[in-house]
């Protein structure tokens, strides 16, 4: 039997002013599981997260026309609470974007803003989200250091903790280790196989080599549109859409 | 017959440092000249009684606190709208014509010479709203002088704060109050502090706008209703009249020691934030 | 709810910013409204032109006051702009570090230095100078223009050394790669490339000295008369003004306000062109 959806897009169409940057996008996304959203550079992914998240509502120069439900509800309803819903996904951004303070005051930092003042719950909550990044036996001694004394991959895991902590349904990943070295790039992936039992995982890999690593179904998309959806293996072993093959094969791109 | 370049860079150079050496000496000879000159006046006595006889005795006392005063009223009355408006135009709004007037204007009252404010604070808040010349007619002057100072560093540091941290509030769930005052704040607070340090300076350095509007009363002022005489003023009015130049000069070498001062702590302010979130 | 309150949030916002522009509204309303009715009674040519400023007699004609601004401006343009430009080049490509900071702090001091102090500064030093060498009284246009030269240093020296400071290093690697010496990068590359910013800050620099008053003051002699060389005294608008407000009334008053318009005027058209030489960038 197959799982619900946890997301859908219909008929998802996005404008950066006069600009197209998605068009008619159509997806769904099962809950528990790892979806790779990959692509060359300019071809809507991040927009979606953008979408999704609804960050793109602080730009005023945006126009998102369609639906993207979650759990069956669309996002942009009137009776929808951005603030909720950004809780609901947590999105990684492609740079490591630690806050100017102490380790702690970062993984907590979201916790505050929704309101979380307990000191017991908050520090249970950080060593929790340090945990499941496997930052915290790195960390642990240092919680009160500036979090930018931190290595970039350190950070970046820093950034997943600081999601996590707010225990989001979903969490969406903008290439998320594309200014990683390999090791450290290497520890994040583990990190999200075992936190896709728990969450909903989307993420923009930095190549299609970490797509086929890690993802259980993943999405072609070129210049704003869905060429192929699937589970990654068949996707990766017999495309149906020949730029798909041409992609993965590496003839652009 | 063409000089060689080499020629040309050897005397260009000779030209340039010599233009800044000098430069520096003169910067040095006239700061050594006033604190050589004042500081033997600045005794405990000096700073702590009250000028006599028109200033011919006695200390300066009544024009440190004027001074005090004139500047407190003009940084409470500032800060809030210099901080405000900056908030205003980089986070609230995006590039448009409203936002082009609202600059156009900060620059504006920033290139008013200081003398046309005095003119200003004298016919609104002296004569029109009949605040009569006093410690608040001078500080609000002041406070409107100020304002562009204020908005103009407020407004460079709030832009230096990179737009990730905004983002990553925001994916977090915070409001907007919520992302300006915990992620945007904190890191432009040490570029708007020196903004409002500057303006300190300035308050403490005027004289034309302050003496047409909080007056040249000598005496110590007993409320914001009473007329004032701040540092900058008493030294102009001691040095033009001759009255006493020991007591000029001891003023004088006090304000370049209070300017010096608080140039410090607004470098130091700068300085002390980088290091701490390295 | 959330909504509601971001917006009251934006308004609350708005009204503050939209107080800075009043304020820059009320400040040209009252000087205008307090100097226009005197320019109207004398008449705008016999105000401006007219060569006589005696208030006792109901004379006010500022025009020995603008060639006052105006020449001791001048002079302290050509003294001070290229002695600012070659301590900002100084500053960018010549100084080793620790020389840059000290300068710069020092010149920061400078900054907030109260005007009066240099104008005491200059009577005591610039002024006999002047007397004993050149003759003349001393107060004299020389004199301030000297002052107001030293004064503008650091407006002129800040700003033009950021927009050095902001030029892509690029620049200066391909001129110096092509060959060029460095002082051939400084002046045919690196000057030419920074010359809005440098523009903008002699005009604000020159701003700066139009609007000088105390400093001026003291130095500057305050004769009404238009001046026959550098070393008459003169007297400026903004000298006017801060001379003869203490003790002025009525018609008199209105006079000086009327100055203070004149005043206004030529430094909203400085600071429009500074803003559009910066922004045609």
């Amino acid at each position: 039997m197959s799982k619900p959806s946890k997301i859908i897009a219909r008929n998802l169409n996005f404008h950066y002013g006069e600009k197209q940057a998605i068009k008619n996008l159509n997806l769904e996304i099962s809950a528990n599981e790892i979806f790779a959203l990959f692509g060359p550079a300019n071809s809507g992914t991040t927009t979606f997260f953008r979408a999704l998240t609804r960050l793109c509502d602080l730009d005023p120069h945006t126009k998102v026309e369609g639906q993207i439900l979650l759990d069956g509800k669309d996002i942009r309803d009137a009776d929808v609470s951005v603030t909720e819903l950004r809780r609901k996904i947590g999105m990684v951004f492609e740079e490591p974007t630690a806050l100017p303070m102490s380790i702690f005051d970062n993984i907590a930092y979201g916790l505050r803003l929704s309101g979380i003042k307990d000191k017991n719950l908050l520090k249970e909550r950080v060593e929790t989200a340090l945990k499941l990044t496997v930052l915290w036996e790195e960390v642990k001694d240092r919680l009160d250091t500036p979090a930018l004394r931190l290595s970039g991959g350190q950070q970046q895991r820093l950034c997943i903790a600081r999601t996590l902590a707010m225990s989001p349904d979903i969490i969406v990943l903008d290439r998320p280790c594309a200014a990683l070295d390999p090791i450290s790039t290497l520890k994040i992936e583990e990190s999200l196989q075992l936190l896709k039992n728990q969450f909903t995982i989307i993420i923009i890999p930095h190549s299609i080599q970490q797509a086929g690593r890690i993802s259980d179904k993943a999405g072609f998309m070129l210049y704003g549109e869905m060429i192929e959806t699937g589970p990654t293996r068949e996707l990766f072993t017999n495309p149906k859409d020949q730029r798909t093959n041409d992609y993965i094969t590496g003839r652009f791109g | 017959m063409q000089i060689r370049p080499t020629t040309t860079e050897k005397i260009a150079k000779f030209i340039i440092w010599t233009i800044s050496i000098l430069v520096v000496l003169l910067l040095f000879f006239i700061v050594t000249f006033i604190l050589i000159k004042g500081i033997p006046t600045l005794t405990w006595e000096f700073l702590t009684q009250n000028p006599a006889s028109s200033g011919r005795e006695g200390g300066i006392l009544s024009t440190i606190v004027s001074t005090l005063l004139v500047t407190m009223v003009a940084i409470i009355v500032a800060t809030p709208f210099g901080v405000g408006t900056a908030f205003y135009l980089t986070e609230f709004t995006h590039e448009s014509k409203a936002t082009r007037i609202i600059r156009f204007s900060a620059e504006s009252l920033a290139a008013i010479p200081s003398i046309v404010y005095g003119l200003f604070g004298f016919i609104f808040f002296v004569i029109f709203l009949k605040l009569g010349w006093s410690v608040l007619s001078g500080g609000l002057t002041m406070a409107v002088m100020i304002l562009p100072t204020i908005i103009r560093t407020s407004e460079e540091a709030i832009l230096s704060v990179p737009a990730q941290y905004r983002e990553v509030s925001f994916s977090l769930g915070g409001s907007k109050w919520q992302t300006i005052t915990t992620a945007v704040l904190p890191s432009a607070f040490p570029g708007i502090a020196t903004g409002v340090i500057l303006g300190i300076g300035r308050c403490v350095a005027e004289t034309a706008a302050v003496i047409l509007t909080a007056g040249s009363s000598i005496h110590m002022p007993n409320s914001f209703f009473d007329p004032a005489r701040t540092m900058a003023v008493h030294f102009y009015i001691m040095a033009r009249e001759g009255i006493s130049m020991e007591r000029a000069y001891g003023t004088a070498a006090l304000l370049v020691i209070i300017i010096f001062f608080i140039n410090l702590m607004a470098n130091m302010i700068v300085n002390r934030f980088v290091a701490k979130s390295r | 709810m959330n909504i509601k309150k971001e917006k009251n949030l934006r308004r609350a916002f708005f009204f503050i910013a939209l107080s800075t522009l009043s304020v820059l509204a009320i400040i040209t309303l009252f000087i205008f409204f307090e100097g226009i009715p005197l320019i109207n009674k004398v008449g705008v040519f016999k105000f401006l032109f007219g060569m006589k400023w005696a208030p006792s007699q109901g004379l006010y004609g500022i025009f020995p006051m603008i060639i006052g601004t105006l020449s001791v401006t001048l002079g302290a343009a050509l003294i001070g702009v290229p002695v600012a430009l070659c301590v900002s080049i100084f500053l960018t490509e010549f100084a080793p570090k620790q020389i840059r900071m000290f300068m710069r702090s020092t010149i920061q001091l400078l900054a907030g230095i109260p005007s009066v102090v240099y104008g005491f500064w200059g009577l005591t030093f610039i002024v006999p100078f002047i007397r004993d060498y050149l003759g003349g009284p001393g107060l004299s246009i020389l004199a301030g223009s000297l002052i107001l030269a030293i004064m503008i240093l650091p407006t002129i020296i800040s700003i033009s050394e950021v927009s050095l400071l902001a030029l892509p290093g690029l620049y200066k690697q391909g001129s110096l790669a092509l060959g060029a010496t460095h002082w051939q990068t400084i002046w045919r590359v690196l000057i030419p490339a920074a010359k809005s910013g440098i523009m903008a800050a002699i005009i604000l620099g020159i701003g700066r000295a139009i609007g000088e008053t105390m400093a001026v003051i003291m130095v500057l002699g305050n004769a009404v008369a238009l001046p026959n060389s550098i070393l008459d005294p003169a007297r400026t608008l903004t000298t006017n003004i801060g001379i003869e407000m203490g003790y002025a009334s009525g018609d008199h008053q209105q006079a000086l306000f009327a100055t203070g318009i004149v005043l206004l005027v030529m430094i909203m058209i400085l600071n429009s062109a500074a803003q559009y030489i910066v922004r045609k960038k």
